[in-house]
């Protein structure tokens, strides 16, 4: 009986350790050939490259635009996220905090407004602002941003702002602070664990979306990372080689993230995936 | 409080500071294109011109009538059912296997099968490219593999296995990490009793474990089923649709007949439809939510 128990345990870990090296594998794989010439991708994708070098790399960075891209990623997702966690707890603070109709009848159509997809809005939304001659800038991409995701931020700050008291803010009031004084020295410093799981939510989702940017952002040099991924692998097509680099370039800002933020990022997918 | 201002300028005042911003982007961002769109979907907009006329319900009538829509919508089916299954099944074994200490290494596995999920579609999308058309049919060819020696991705019988495939891969990390939280939360000494009680591991699962987890199922099915009717980003970078259509989803069909074929009011009544159904699909799922808080 002992004696199968052990080898059950030591099945389970077998199996559980072959299936984590078979998910990481594409990732690997791509590593190792960004290394690589094409003509040693096509004769074995397995083998180690002759030499490590970075000339994949170097050329990748340039010949895609590597630092503009970056920069445009970053621009659009440090705004977009920073104005929609500042708008939407304001927005959730006087929601909890007064019962008038209006607050109702927003906070309604806004939970409501979370079952449409977003299929449904971009024709007309590329429609109207195109018309507007309000496309190809990342300020209207930061704005659309601030639009498609104050719902979901309103909905998860509401349910926790409900568990404040309000005995805090009163006392702040008493000492002569104005309402915006409460809430940015009282009230928004006590939603930060909130505050944190959104924004990782919505670095994850702006950074790496695709469909939006592609319909607002026309010009090559306006093109965020994810677009200019997928432009430059349209071009280079069979230069698997440099098709990897680019692929490792475009992965890297995300693990670093990632490794920076690690403990509270499965914390704050878990919280998003439940109440949405 | 905020309650106690009685004047009508005050309030307003203050909405505008607090919820200003917000209501402007909503209204502009949301709530104009979604009501523009229904307008659109009773026109015969084309995109370029500034005159178009209504046309009452033809454009629906077009969408009901065309073969290649019902196709791709059909395709579409059949892909979340194979993700839903395979994602759900794979995410709680999972999710299972990696709760209660039974392996070494918890985290780092955790961590390993959720990566996927922090990489954006159109990435895995490209990546996965290259492991079908190239590593796999290397594979193939020195392995004498049959079925793995030609690119799945220029067969049109099983390039749509390729998007569930990776599909799975993406997203049962995703939920794993919703079945690990509905896990943690299971009473311990409600197994530790059934273990003393003679219960096997199995019996365990099937009548502890199984039925407290249905919330967490309806989460995770809903999700998944959403998903599926919206992918997008991956269907674009690993087949493009291709090869002849066979891959086409609605989500980049809907896409097509609008941009491309510049079919704005049919594209329109398309994602309208979509709209419907994914609208439909997320109130079932409250539904059944409520329901079950009922009768707990």
């Amino acid at each position: 009986m002992k004696a199968l128990r052990r080898a059950y345990a030591i099945l389970r870990h077998a199996v559980l350790y072959a299936l984590f090296v078979l998910y990481l594998s594409p990732f690997f794989l791509v590593l190792l050939n960004s290394f690589k010439s094409r003509r040693e991708i096509v004769s074995n994708p397995f083998a180690l490259p002759p030499a490590w070098s970075l000339n994949n790399f170097i050329t990748a960075f340039q010949r895609m635009g590597f630092v503009p891209a970056f920069l445009n990623s970053l621009l659009i997702t440090t705004c977009s996220v920073i104005g929609i966690a500042v708008f939407s707890s304001m927005t959730a603070y006087l929601f909890v905090r007064t019962d008038w109709r209006i607050n109702k009848v927003m906070f309604f159509a806004m939970v409501a407004s979370m079952l449409i997809p977003f299929q449904a809005i971009m024709i007309p939304l590329v429609r109207i602002y195109g018309s507007l001659s309000m496309l190809n800038t990342p300020w209207s991409l930061i704005y659309m941003y601030l639009g498609f995701g104050s719902s979901f931020a309103v909905f998860l700050y509401h349910g926790f702002i409900k568990s404040i008291p309000k005995e805090l803010e009163e006392a702040a009031m008493i000492d002569g602070c104005s309402r915006l004084q409460v809430f940015f020295r009282v009230v928004f410093p006590l939603l930060r664990s909130t505050t944190l799981s959104l924004i990782i939510l919505n670095v994850l989702w702006i950074w790496n979306d695709f469909l939006l940017p592609s319909l607002v952002l026309i010009s090559a040099d306006r093109r965020t990372l994810p677009l200019t991924t997928f432009y430059f692998h349209g071009t280079y097509s069979s230069d698997y080689g440099l098709l990897m680099a680019s692929l490792m370039l475009t992965i890297l800002p995300v693990i670093a993230f990632y490794i920076a933020l690690q403990k509270h990022i499965i914390r704050g997918v878990m919280e998003g995936a439940i109440k949405a | 409080m905020l309650a106690s201002e009685k004047r009508f300028v005050d309030k307003l005042k203050n909405y505008l500071l607090f919820a200003g911003p917000t209501t402007l982007v909503f209204i502009t961002v949301i709530i104009l294109p979604f009501l523009f769109g229904i307008y659109l979907t009773f026109t015969n907009w084309d995109g370029i011109s500034k005159a178009y006329t209504f046309v009452s319900f033809s454009n629906y009538k077009q969408v009901i009538q065309d073969p290649a829509f019902w196709t791709s919508f059909l395709r579409t089916v059949k892909y979340v059912f194979y993700t839903v299954l395979l994602v759900n099944t794979i995410g709680f074994s999972l999710a299972y296997a990696l709760t209660g200490g039974k392996v070494l290494g918890e985290n780092l596995l955790r961590t390993g099968f959720f990566v996927p999920n922090l990489i954006g579609g159109i990435i895995l999308g490209l990546v996965w490219r290259f492991i079908f058309s190239n590593v796999l049919v290397f594979l193939g060819r020195t392995l004498n593999i049959g079925f793995l020696s030609t690119s799945w991705l220029a067969n049109p019988n099983k390039a749509l296995w390729t998007l569930v495939i990776v599909t799975v891969w993406q997203y049962s990390g995703y939920m794993m990490i919703i079945f690990i939280a509905g896990l943690s939360n299971i009473p311990k000494e409600l197994l530790e009793a059934a273990t003393i009680d003679g219960a096997t591991g199995f019996q365990r699962l099937r009548t502890i474990v199984l039925p407290l987890m249905v919330p967490a199922f309806i989460v995770t099915v809903f999700l998944t089923i959403q998903r599926g009717f919206m992918v997008y980003d991956v269907n674009i970078a690993l087949t493009n649709g291709g090869p002849f259509k066979s891959t086409q989803l609605i989500s980049m069909f809907v896409y097509e007949k609008a941009f491309l074929s510049q079919q704005y009011g049919v594209g329109q009544s398309e994602a309208f439809f979509l709209f419907l159904l994914v609208a439909a699909i997320s109130l079932t799922q409250v539904y059944f939510t409520k329901k079950l808080e009922v009768e707990v």
